[in-house]
């Protein structure tokens, strides 16, 4: 029958949609083991396309023909030659443009909200990867939070929405994804902001980000304002948008909490961790909205396609914020910590400045999930 | 280490490298060796799994200057 080119923003639809799917991954067992394309509805069957090089015949009875069918692989090669390998049995099927690759880089603008004075917030949403990057717009000005390093993608919609990018900061010293901050500020002459105890090896300069910073966006003065919440990097810092939203960066996610080991000093961090998730957040209101800066699993995805949750709801229903026992907490956040990034000390020599990898070797740095969280 | 045969899979880009890995396995006897240099990063990893699932035997991997070469023993 014949092939069809899905790219990564219809995917993503599928995904946001809640519509089935039916993927075949070629790619290796281990590679479609670690990390694979999340759906609510979608069926996967993962037979890798070096098993396949004989024909397809033996694998035709196991892929549906009543429901779309996706062929993934992690650039797009294989998943051609397999997608006109069914195509010659009969079959309509599609293959994702760019692979995995591709998919790892999408990132989906989603409205999380409107702010006071006609101003909105947006969650721009990289499903591939489970990053979470935030723009705070209001009456021709914006700040942004967390970018990642697709610059374009936020210069384009400041653009199409006429907005001058006037702050850009990031919650901490990232490590599973790359930054975009320093360069969309270079770009639009923007502030670039970090917090000075994660940026003590930054080799570019940057604004200090502290506790009680505050701007004001637009000529409604749309507060942003930081509150220092340590525990998964020494310097890491929320936001409190508008006296509605809590920005946790990677201290706190919907459906887990972040860890502390990932810049090496766990033990060192664990007690700031405690403090910041029992103790500075408690404080806060119920009703504040938490975007966080990853989300892990696509159950954390609302029916709309945001990440976001009432802190009030979280606390009594996110595990990491139940733990009675300091001893216990201690333990789950240093023991059996799950793997780290994907070449997660070399991301951070990058957001430092201290690499600058060709953009190929920066796709490649990020593959596979960001691994933030500890469960 | 010495081979029956070499296959330069260099600047092909998956899945092209062990497409012709394959054909060149089945034109050898079992026993004999390939030599095939590849320099797709796909290829580290796809090249020992597809040995792995035929039953071949990875006498040898190296990597220099960005070229990979294996050492396949066809089984």
């Amino acid at each position: 029958m014949s092939v069809l080119k899905w790219s990564a923003a219809e995917v993503a639809r599928k995904v946001i949609d809640n519509k089935e799917l039916f993927i075949l991954d070629v790619r290796n067992t281990d590679a479609f083991e670690d990390w694979k394309i999340d759906g609510h509805k979608f069926e996967y069957l993962n037979i890798p396309y070096f098993e396949l090089l004989d024909g397809v015949e033996e694998i035709l009875p196991k892929i549906p023909t009543d429901k779309d069918v996706l062929v993934v692989c992690a650039k797009e090669g294989s998943s051609m030659m397999v997608a006109e390998m069914l195509s010659d049995a009969g079959r309509t099927v599609a293959y994702l443009e760019g692979g995995m690759k591709t998919w790892s880089e999408y990132l989906e603008p989603i409205k999380v909200g409107d702010l006071t004075g006609g101003g909105e917030l947006y969650q721009f949403v990289r499903l591939g990867k489970g990053c979470l990057s935030y723009m705070v717009i209001s009456e021709g000005e914006a700040a942004i939070i967390d970018a990642v390093r697709f610059t374009d993608v936020f210069t384009n919609f400041a653009k199409e929405k006429n907005v001058q990018i006037k702050h850009i900061f990031d919650t901490h010293l990232h490590a599973d994804h790359i930054s975009g901050g320093r360069h969309i500020a270079a770009q639009t002459g923007a502030t670039y902001y970090l917090p000075p105890k994660d940026a003590e090896e930054v080799v570019f300069d940057y604004t200090p980000l502290v506790d009680g910073n505050v701007v004001q966006i637009g000529a409604s003065k749309i507060d942003v304002g930081a509150l220092y919440s340590p525990g998964h990097t020494i310097g890491s810092t929320s936001f409190v948008v508008d006296n509605k939203y809590l920005l946790t960066g990677d201290i706190l996610f919907i459906d887990s909490i972040g860890r502390p080991d990932l810049a090496g000093l766990a033990e060192d961090w664990v007690g700031d961790l405690r403090e910041t998730l029992y103790k500075r957040y408690r404080e806060l209101s119920d009703d504040l909205v938490v975007l966080p800066a990853h989300f892990m699993i696509i159950d954390e995805l609302n029916e709309d396609g945001t990440v976001a949750k009432r802190l009030g709801e979280l606390f009594a229903e996110n595990h990491g914020l139940n733990i009675e026992d300091d001893e216990t907490f201690r333990s789950i956040v240093t023991d059996n910590l799950p793997p780290q990034p994907n070449a997660y000390q070399e991301i951070r020599q990058v957001n430092m400045g201290k690499i600058t990898p060709a953009i190929e070797e920066q796709t490649e740095m990020e593959i596979g999930p960001n691994r933030c969280a500890v469960r | 280490m010495n081979s029956n045969l070499q296959l330069d899979a260099k600047g092909l880009s998956c899945p092209m490298p062990i497409v012709k890995t394959k054909k060149a396995m089945d034109t050898l006897a079992t026993g004999e060796i390939l030599e095939v240099q590849v320099t797709d990063k796909g290829a580290l990893a796809d090249i020992p799994a597809w040995a792995n699932a035929g039953g071949h035997t990875i006498l040898d991997k190296s990597e220099d200057a960005g070229v990979i070469t294996f050492f396949i023993q066809k089984a």
